[in-house]
């Protein structure tokens, strides 16, 4: 039994090596990549759309709702990142129904890129919003003696990031391969389901939290220019109390 | 080691690359789409709008015409009835007229043609009374009957009332011009001389009377004085009974009747 896909190497040379994880997350993006390209290429403005497009649709603009509700005044910006993090995540977990398959969001690797993505996103875009020296003076508020402390913050919520999406999705995989030889019929099935629903959950918990840092380091700025209306809708936004 | 670094590196180049991808054939194109669909949204709803607009403005025009059309359609109408009525109320008053002329008319010329046949019938039997009474008056007229008429005027003077007598004599004194007898035939001098005396003796006075010839009086002898008339002929019982005639048939005698033929 492997812990991690990362585990599974199919070709090695030197530190180059071509493992379960990168392998599976190639499909994904394929998977994904396709999908879209299929049913784009004949999209429609008129009343009357596809079935698929009306999903696509539906997912998109619920996506895009979702970071609007978080606080984000311009989501479209802000959508390829947390939208695709949504879609890999929830692919990754939908997948797990197909035997043999090992969801790469269970390797502590992959998790940990995707939140050093977060975290290096998360700067990025509060420097584009306000500026390098706007941002880092926000390290230092209330006071600069909390500037170690926002440092510990901010390296510490993207631990907990990674390590939480590893450690759920980590587990299911486990759950079902231990049950699996203890009790080999329809108990699994209902812990794959319920994989697929934690999945699900886990996924738009990720991206939501880091739309929440990304809205969190706008926040300052927002703050002092009077916005009310930006500000409760960043205090009314979800915490790092999730999973 | 449960973080191989490699793959941590690949993986997030995997899902930066897969950002990319997701961008380039999910979310541009789906983003595009919906704007599209909704600004085509917005322009279809814009257009109803104006169209709504367009046809409430219609409907009023409309509406405002339509009533425009009844207002001027109901002026025509009572105009046109008040004309009708008016040239109805014109016509009937001349055909009245018209039928009250015209029965005026017929009244008129059926009158005009009873009083031509009445006159006709008048004329021709006055005619012929007269031509028969002439014919026989003068068959037998005479010395004895000139006499006899003469006789009777002088009785007729002499049994005249007081009354008769004063106003002659009056009238006798008075006038200008000596009183007349008229006679349809000449008087002989014996006469003359016997109606002379006997106005002398009647009026106390000397009268000097002018004779005249009237052959319309038929038969007879008047004695007229500052417009007193005295006498008796013929011609006044032939105007009695022109005047009976005329009496029967309901028509006043036509005054030329009166005129020619004087009453005693």
């Amino acid at each position: 039994m492997h812990l991690s896909p990362d585990e599974i190497v199919y070709w090695q040379h030197g530190p180059v090596k071509l493992n379960a994880t990168i392998f599976q997350t190639w499909g994904l993006m394929i998977l994904l990549t396709v999908s879209a390209w299929l049913i784009t290429r004949r999209l429609t403005t008129e009343h009357v759309r596809s079935r698929w497009q009306n999903l696509l649709e539906i997912v998109v603009t619920g996506m895009k709702q979702q970071i609007a509700d978080v606080g984000l005044r311009h989501p479209e910006k802000y959508l390829g990142f947390l939208g695709t993090l949504f879609l890999f995540v929830a692919m990754a977990s939908l997948c797990t129904i197909i035997p043999g398959y090992d969801p790469p969001t269970g390797s502590l690797s992959t998790t940990a890129a995707l939140a050093l993505c977060v975290l290096i996103a998360v700067p990025m875009f509060g420097i584009e919003d306000q500026g390098l020296g706007g941002y880092l003076k926000s390290y230092l508020e209330p006071t600069f003696i909390m500037l170690p402390f926002n440092i510990i913050s901010e390296v510490s919520r993207t631990l907990a990031l990674a390590v939480r999406l590893f450690g759920n999705m980590m587990s299911g995989a486990m759950i079902i391969a231990i049950l699996l030889s203890i009790t080999p019929f329809l108990f699994p099935i209902l812990m794959t389901l319920l994989g697929l629903l934690t999945g699900m959950v886990q996924a738009y918990i990720f991206s939501i939290l880091a739309a929440v840092y990304i809205a969190a380091a706008m926040r300052t700025r927002t703050a002092k220019s009077g916005r009310h209306r930006e500000t409760e809708t960043s205090t009314h936004a979800p915490t790092e109390n999730h999973g | 080691m449960l973080i191989d670094w490699f793959t941590v590196s690949a993986q997030a180049l995997n899902f930066l690359g897969l950002v990319w991808l997701m961008k380039r054939f999910l979310y541009q194109p789906v983003l595009h789409a919906i704007d599209a669909r909704e600004q085509r949204i917005a322009a279809e709803l814009a257009d109803a709008d104006a169209r709504q607009t367009e046809a409430k403005a219609e409907r009023n025009e409309f509406q405002r015409k339509n009533a425009e059309f009844d207002r001027e359609r109901a002026g025509l109408l009572g105009k046109a009835t008040d004309e009708a009525n008016t040239e109805r109320k014109r016509l009937i008053d001349e055909a009245r007229q018209a039928a009250e002329e015209l029965s005026i008319k017929q009244q008129e010329s059926r009158r005009q043609e009873v009083a031509n046949l009445m006159e006709s019938i008048t004329r021709r039997t006055k005619e012929e009374v007269f031509a028969i009474s002439r014919k026989a008056l003068a068959d037998l007229a005479g010395a004895d009957l000139e006499e006899r008429l003469c006789g009777v005027f002088l009785a007729k003077l002499q049994s005249s009332d007081d009354e008769v007598r004063r106003q002659l004599a009056d009238a006798v004194q008075d006038g200008s011009e000596p009183p007349m007898i008229r006679s349809a035939v000449d008087l002989p001098p014996e006469q003359q001389e016997a109606i002379r005396n006997v106005l002398q003796e009647m009026l106390s006075t000397d009268v000097r009377p002018r004779f005249t010839t009237v052959p319309g009086l038929v038969g007879g002898i008047e004695l007229t004085a500052g417009g007193q008339k005295l006498g008796w002929s013929i011609a006044d019982y032939l105007k009695s009974l022109e005047a009976g005639i005329e009496e029967l048939v309901g028509k006043p005698a036509p005054p030329e009747a009166e005129t020619s033929i004087p009453g005693a």
